[in-house]
């Protein structure tokens, strides 16, 4: 098969391609510009799941851009690791591209050509961080689905255009600091492609000059997946940007520079150079617990719903890290890979509701949140479920991740990030349980039991957010319940590629 | 001591102009509370890493990377394009941030009517919310 032996480059050619498609034909009419996207998307996805399964059984892809031999041509590389955030990434997406629109156009009617354009633009930009497996090319990728996203974000105007270009200046320090390290790198390898790096670099470990690199590489990408304290840039833009880039951003783009960070972090180093030379695992796993509690505290004095969730996914981000500083375990690495999974579909659940409550009642305002358990029964409990995983109640994916934490903070036998996770557990469902509270079981003064009708947001906004419900309770469920899913072998098997231990697929 | 410092900063005098332009972009990005002045300084950081780059390349006495049979022959050296492209590609990201950048500085003149950082914070907070 000549197409599917193409599939690593033509997810993010077509997502590109389409994105001029849909400025010619938006020009044309401005209804064509959805079903173009909602299509790509799906093929994308469909690539995606091919991708996986071929990575999963016949083990590593490497192709060859335009055919050059690694070391010179780029190469895109593609393992479980990628494979599984490029599946959750463009799921997420077309979730997205269904909810985004009537949210768009009632958010940004004027603008809809130009958002469907801005859209593909950084979906191409997230697919082409997940499948590169060359870090210069990485920066590229990196900067476009930035540029994609500080557009959108200011696409709301007000406010949002101050969060935005705040977002630009810390954004673009931490793709300079990125820059800088692969310059660094190729000062003293002369190589930019991942697998020649790590093979490269062990016996210069030693050099300043890596170990400055590395300390570039973590900060920069740091300030991409807004890891506490370097996340100032991340509640102003989540909160002002229209419900459908928070959607986004949330959920697919946090997950990328995450799935960046944690590529450059085994992948082109090693696990020996984060032991011996550089030895920082420690130093992020105490960073990482900082950031839940303080993500955690900060969400709880929030009155805006979308600025608490903000809050929340700052804390989300140090369950992450805190996995990926618990490396050595047996479970630390699962933990933050399944977490990668479960904020995807929760964050992006539980900001898919809010916007859909701004568009149907137009409340930000935790506060005003009175009866809509009975106005929006779905919506609010899409909300509910997701919240309950985001807690880490059993049957849902939430509690995987906090039980493989857990059990990766025991046998490092580091009991305060025990505490940390339990407390944060607490504090999650203090700042849910106030929203949930208020949906349901406080009325309003003055307010009649039958005087609340039904008003449920449109379909297009409701379908999605109960996908994702159900799919926080679904893949717990058969988790905890030991089936067959192909969940825990592709994390196994990425795992275990990143840490290069067990059985590593031929090329 | 002294001797030793300024031998070592003149040999490698290219990494210490871009290191030095590298801290003045980050401190204007930092420091400075005029919208524009912060975009020249994220222009001077990028290009003081462009410049890293391009120094890095250099052999002395290497000519242009055109690279012939006669040339090889001769053995002429020549400069390592490699960074020379890298370069080009990260040159278009930096033309496109900064023209988002001033684009959103259009439009928060716009808005407010200011590009100083603090006159907007207080003109949000005059606004309520």
């Amino acid at each position: 098969m000549i197409v599917t032996a193409h599939f690593p480059v033509l997810v993010i050619v077509i997502s590109m391609l389409s994105a001029f498609t849909i400025l010619i034909a938006g020009r044309w009419n401005k209804k064509t510009c959805l079903p173009i996207s909602i299509a790509t998307i799906s093929v994308q996805l469909f690539m995606a799941f091919f991708i996986l399964n071929q990575v999963f059984t016949r083990g590593t892809i490497h192709y060859r851009l335009g055919g050059w031999a690694p070391p010179w041509g780029i190469e895109y590389v593609i393992d479980a690791f990628n494979a599984y955030v490029l599946v959750i990434v463009l799921f997420i997406c077309l979730l997205t591209a269904i909810y985004a629109k009537r949210s768009i156009e009632r958010e940004q009617p004027h603008r809809i050509v130009p958002f469907y354009v801005v859209f593909q633009l950084l979906i191409t930009g997230l697919c082409g961080i997940t499948v590169t497996g060359d870090i210069f090319n990485l920066y590229v990728f990196l900067e476009i689905a930035s540029l994609a996203a500080y557009a959108l974000i200011a696409v709301a105007g007000g406010r949002a255009l101050k969060a935005s270009y705040n977002y630009v200046i810390m954004g673009s320090i931490g793709a300079c600091f990125y820059l800088l390290g692969a310059g660094f790198l190729y000062a003293v390898t002369g190589s930019l492609n991942m697998a020649d790096l790590s093979h490269l670099l062990p016996p210069l470990y030693e050099s300043k000059v890596v170990q400055a690199a590395f300390v570039f590489f973590v900060v920069g990408l740091s300030i991409k997946m807004a890891l506490f304290p370097l996340h100032i840039w991340q509640p102003d833009a989540y909160t002002y940007a229209p419900s459908v880039v928070t959607v986004i951003i949330a959920a697919a783009m946090s997950k990328v520079s995450i799935y960046a960070f944690i590529r450059v972090f085994f992948s082109v180093f090693t696990t020996d150079f984060i032991r011996i030379y550089v030895p920082i695992a420690t130093a992020i796993s105490w960073i990482a617990a900082i950031a839940i509690i303080v993500g955690s505290v900060i969400a709880i004095m929030q009155s805006n719903l979308k600025r608490m969730l903000a809050y929340s996914s700052v804390s989300q981000v140090g369950y992450i890290v805190l996995g990926v500083g618990l490396y050595s375990t047996q479970w630390g690495l699962h933990g933050a890979l399944i977490h990668i999974l479960n904020h995807a579909i929760t964050k992006g659940c539980l900001f898919i509701v809010a916007g859909a409550i701004i568009y149907r009642c137009g409340l930000w305002n935790i506060r005003d949140f009175e009866g809509l358990g009975k106005k929006m029964p779905y919506t609010c409990a899409a909300f509910t479920l997701a919240a309950l995983s985001m807690i880490g109640i059993p049957p849902s994916v939430g509690f995987i991740t906090k039980l493989c934490l857990l059990a990766a903070s025991l046998e490092a036998t580091e009991y305060v990030f025990v505490a940390v996770i339990l407390a944060s557990t607490l504090l999650n469902l203090v700042y849910f349980w106030r929203v949930i509270e208020r949906m349901y079981f406080v009325r309003g003064e003055g307010e009649e039991e039958n005087e609340i009708k039904m008003g449920e947001a449109p379909v297009s906004m409701v379908l999605p957010a109960l996908i994702l419900a159900s799919l926080c309770i679904i893949v717990g469920i058969l988790w905890l319940a030991g089936a067959k899913t192909p969940l825990l072998p592709v994390v196994d098997q990425a795992v275990n590629a990143l840490l290069g231990t067990g059985v590593v697929a031929a090329p | 001591m002294m001797e030793w410092l300024i031998a070592e900063i003149f040999a490698k005098y290219n990494y210490w102009v871009s290191i030095v332009l590298m801290l003045i972009g980050f401190y204007a990005m930092i420091a400075k509370g005029n919208l524009i002045k912060k975009v020249i300084g994220l222009n001077i950081f990028q290009t003081a890493i462009f410049l890293f780059f391009i120094s890095l390349a250099d052999i002395r006495g290497g000519t242009e990377p055109i690279v012939s049979e006669e040339i090889i022959h001769m053995g002429y050296v020549y400069v390592n394009p490699l960074p020379h492209v890298l370069i080009l590609t990260a040159i278009v990201v930096a033309v496109a941030t900064t023209a988002v950048a001033l684009a959103l500085v259009i439009r928060m003149y716009e808005e407010y009517g200011t590009i100083e950082e603090e006159e907007i914070i207080e003109k949000e907070r005059e606004m309520g919310l």
